[in-house]
Parts: C-alpha cells; structure tokens; sequence
C-alpha cells in the first residue's frame, strides 16, 4: 500500500462563544477526526448538515485553524506550517466550492481568474497567459475562444468548469471538492461528474469529495468516510460501506435515499438498448 | 375519480426587452381528487410558473393564455380579491424554504390562526384549538406548547411540519408542493414525503408535487409531467413515464440520474 498523501490526525475543532457575564458555550464541530487520503484516490466525506464534514474540509485546506490535531502532507506536518511552506501546500492542494458564482470574481475574465492561482504562487504561465488559460479551458472542456468572458456570460455548469479549471492550474496534487455538484442541475450534475473523473484519470490527484448526496459520492468515491454529529461514524472502501454498512446511522441514511422505482427502472433499461 | 383540476393549454408570457418569452407553453394536465401529479423537470423548465400561474401569484406583467379550472371553477382571469379568498382556503402551496416563508416576528400558532380565521371567520379560540390540532396532525411532539413557539426555535424540518400545517388548516381540495423536501436532509425528507402521502389520503386531497428530483417524483406520485424550456414533453402514468419514456428528454434526464445502487468506478478499474 503507497503512502498516504495526506493523513488528518485526531482533527478537532471547537467554536467558543462568549456570553455578556464571561459566560463560555462551547460547540465541537468536529471531534477527533483521522483519515488518510492516498495519491490518485477519491475519498468522499459524507454527511447531513451540519454533520462537520464542511468544517473538516477547511481544516484540510487550511482555511480555519484546528484547535487540536494534525495534518501531514506528504509526511510533512504542516499543521501549523507559515510563509512559504504553507504557500507551497496552497499550490498543492486546491478547492472547488459549492457556488461557482459566488466562488469566481464577477469583474475578472475567466482568464484572469484562471491565472490567478499562478500569480500568488508566483509560477509563470506555460507559454504566455492567453495559451495557458486557453489550454485549461479545453481540458474542462469549455470553449477557448470565450477566455476574455465573464463568469455571468457562462451558464452554472459551464462555471463551475471555470472553477474546476481554476483548481488545476497549479497542478495539484490534491482537489478539495465541497458540494461541488450540488447546484447543478441533474443532466449537467452527470456531465461535470463524468469531467471530475476524467481529469483524475489523466492526471492522477487526489480528491477530497465533500457531499451529501450519496448517490453523487457512489459514482465518484474510492473510499467513504460518514460523518455524523462532527464524528467519523464509518470509513472504508466504497462498494463495503454502501454493500454492507456497519454503523446504524449509515443504515439509516442509505434507507432514506429516494430510488427511482426498481422494477420500472429494470423495465426502461432493459427496453431501451442503446 | 373525478377531476378536481384542469389545466388546458395554460401559457405563461413575459414581455422583455427582446420581444415576448413564453416561460410556459401549451400545458395540460388533470389532477384527480385523489391523485398526487408530479411536475418535474430542470431549472428554468417552468414548473414553478405553472405552479404559480395556478395559484395567481405569477409576478407582475406575466400575461397567460389557456384555461386552469378548479371543480369546475375557472380560475384564470381573476381579480386578487377573488383569488385570496381561493388561496389557502381551496388551494394552498407549501414551498421550498420554510424559513422565508414563515414571519420570524409571529409565533407559528399565530400564524396558522391568522390563515384559519381569514377564511373560516371563527374567533382566536377556536383558531387557536384549531392550530394545535394542526400541529398534532403534522407529527409535532407537544403541540400545546410549541404553538407559542417562534419560527426560529424549530428546526428545518420541523418548520416544513408547520408550513404543512398552516397549508392544511383550511381542508383545501388541492394542494401544491413546490420542492418542499429540497432544502431537507435526506432523511428528514424522507419523513415530510410520508407525512404528505399520508395526509393527502387520510384529506382525500390532490395534490401538484413540483421538484427537480425524479427519485422523490418516483415515490410520491401517481401520475407524472415532465417538462423542459416551458414545454410539456413527457405526461403519463408514472409507471409509463419511468419504464417506458417516449421523449428522448426523459430518457437523458433518466439516464444522469445518479444511481445509489450501481457504481460506475467498477466499470473505470477494470
């Protein structure tokens, strides 16, 4: 078994909140939670909200500080990691967020805030602006001509794709996905999924798929981790997780998920051979 | 079964700046009495319009064509007097987000009296004992008490519960629920979906169940629409529809349907 690309260690994070006498409520969001994310694999974190699963995506990303635990990144503790340490694991590890509009500066052109990763990281573009926004837009399967766009002139789909193209610009070893299909209507929700997987094929990164539609994560998903109530209820391969649950609330959640009508589903399959 | 709606040929125009834009077009549909009708379709497919254009809450300048008849009643071309005395009384919406819908400044049994009174013209007392009631019927532990409960101090799904409550205090005939289990957890949704199963049957109402989901479409209604870009393209039992599409729409839309029980990853490592 390879190395872990990253490892989270007991990841814990306590929201304080005072009262007007000096008065302290505490909130766990997350409560001690580890997992491995190994080169090439999708692990997915699921949950209901308000279940931490965002909260440790953060955490990953560095966007709000555990109060206890550790991250280890490529073996590197990088917990704590400043300056140029952490700028080197920003250019490592990217994030794809929810809202593709609200993600995606209104003002700038897609290739702009394509460029934009590569500015802080203060890395060159391969071959001038232009080819190398150009280039990203065609692996996400956008139009290269439309580079001098703004995101409102693209439909959500197709920006979400901006942002996805965004994320690889600095060739990272790890996606952070959070929700990032779960706008999207179920027709382009299918495509840009088939486009997440594919570029995971070709390129080899991780991902981190934060989700709360199970049926998304069983398409995408190498390994599953349920949260529940800022805990990691349980965690394993996907086909064990969802063939054969162990813990009673992942039973509980795969009962709730709407089927579409089994035996109508059989009929419309077997009826129509493509 | 009888009719309780019919929808003919129902378009729902807009003027903009290019010339006229038909958001819904040529619809029809029956709901029964005892049937729950599915609309299902995609963003801007015109599910919600039609939904509203049933109701009159179309915004201003919508312009609509064809015919929608309550029991016979013909509710297009309305005044809004005529049609407050219809809405919430005869037919009642329960929408997507609770807690914009829900006045945070009120307590819910107010609320719900507020809707009972209007219509019913019956005193605070018997509104109140009516709205308890209300709240026991959608499966809210200790009704006497959180009927003096703000909108904030339930929780979504909960809040669902009393929108459900406030939308049945009237014993409408029809009843339509636009994405009310959308902004659920799923197995939250999964209770409000029995709740309206079970009380439509228990009401005798029918009822227009709108959603972007075909899974949840699946599993609630007897008969489906399935609409794209404003235009009816698929109307049938939902036993046709789901085994047996006749639109090439229906059967992308069915094909992108992620499946809970299948895994395509299988299909990439070998």
């Amino acid at each position: 078994m390879s190395e872990p690309l990253l490892r989270a260690n007991e990841l814990t994070k306590r929201f304080v909140s005072r009262g007007p006498l000096g008065s302290k409520a505490e909130f766990v969001a997350v409560d001690g939670v580890s997992f491995d994310v190994r080169p090439g694999e999708t692990l997915a974190v699921v949950g209901e909200s308000g279940s931490g699963k965002s909260t440790t995506a953060r955490m990953v990303a560095r966007l709000t500080e555990p109060s206890a635990g550790t991250l280890e990144f490529e073996g590197e503790d990088i917990t704590t990691a400043k300056g140029a340490t952490l700028a080197r694991y920003r250019a490592n590890v990217q994030v794809v967020f929810q809202d593709p509009f609200s993600s995606l500066n209104p003002r700038h052109t897609v290739e702009r805030i394509l460029m934009a990763p590569l500015v802080y990281q203060g890395i060159p573009p391969t071959g001038g602006k232009r080819a190398h926004a150009r280039e990203l837009m065609e692996r996400v399967g956008l139009d290269p001509g439309h580079s001098q766009r703004y995101p409102a002139q693209f439909s959500g789909g197709q920006a979400q794709r901006i942002g996805i193209a965004r994320a690889l610009a600095v060739h990272p070893k790890l996606v952070i996905c959070d929700e990032a299909v779960s706008a999207l209507d179920v027709s382009v929700q299918a495509q840009v999924i088939e486009l997440l997987r594919r570029l995971q094929a070709e390129s080899g990164f991780s991902y981190i798929f934060i989700a709360h539609d199970l049926a998304v994560v069983r398409q995408i998903a190498h390994r599953v981790a349920v949260m529940s109530k800022g805990r990691i209820v349980e965690q394993g391969p996907v086909e064990s997780v969802f063939g054969d649950p162990q813990d009673p609330y992942t039973r509980t959640l795969l009962a709730a998920i709407p089927r579409i009508n089994p035996e109508w589903d059989r009929r419309r399959r077997e009826g129509s051979p493509r | 079964m009888s009719d309780l709606l019919v929808v003919e040929d129902l378009t729902v125009t807009f003027p903009t700046t290019r010339g006229p834009v038909d958001v819904v077009k040529d619809v029809c549909f029956t709901v029964g009495s005892d049937e729950t009708v599915g609309i299902v379709g995609e963003s801007g497919s015109g599910k919600s319009m039609t939904s509203l254009a049933i109701m009159g809450l179309l915004p201003r300048g919508a312009v609509t064509r064809g015919s929608i008849r309550l029991d016979g009643t013909e509710l297009l071309g309305r005044g809004d007097k005529d049609m407050r005395r219809i809405r919430g009384n005869q037919v009642s919406m329960v929408f997507q987000d609770p807690l914009s819908s829900l006045n945070p400044y009120y307590t819910v049994g107010l609320q719900i009296e507020e809707v009972y009174r209007a219509h019913k013209g019956r005193s605070r007392k018997a509104a109140r004992k009516v709205a308890i009631e209300a709240l026991e019927q959608v499966g809210l532990p200790d009704p006497e008490r959180r009927v003096d409960y703000y909108p904030h101090q339930f929780s979504g799904g909960q809040r669902q519960r009393v929108m459900i409550a406030m939308a049945l205090v009237c014993s409408p005939a029809l009843l339509i629920a636009d994405e009310p289990t959308t902004a659920l957890d799923v197995t939250v949704q999964a209770q409000i979906l029995r709740l309206l199963a079970d009380l439509r049957r228990e009401s005798g109402t029918g009822m227009v169940f709108i959603t972007h989901d075909l899974a949840v479409i699946s599993s609630i209604a007897t008969r489906v629409l399935v609409m794209c870009r404003g235009e009816q393209v698929e109307y049938g039992t939902a036993e046709q529809v789901f085994s047996d599409p006749r639109h090439d729409y229906t059967r992308m839309l069915l094909d992108s349907v992620p499946r809970i029980d299948d895994s395509p990853i299988d299909e990439v490592m070998s």
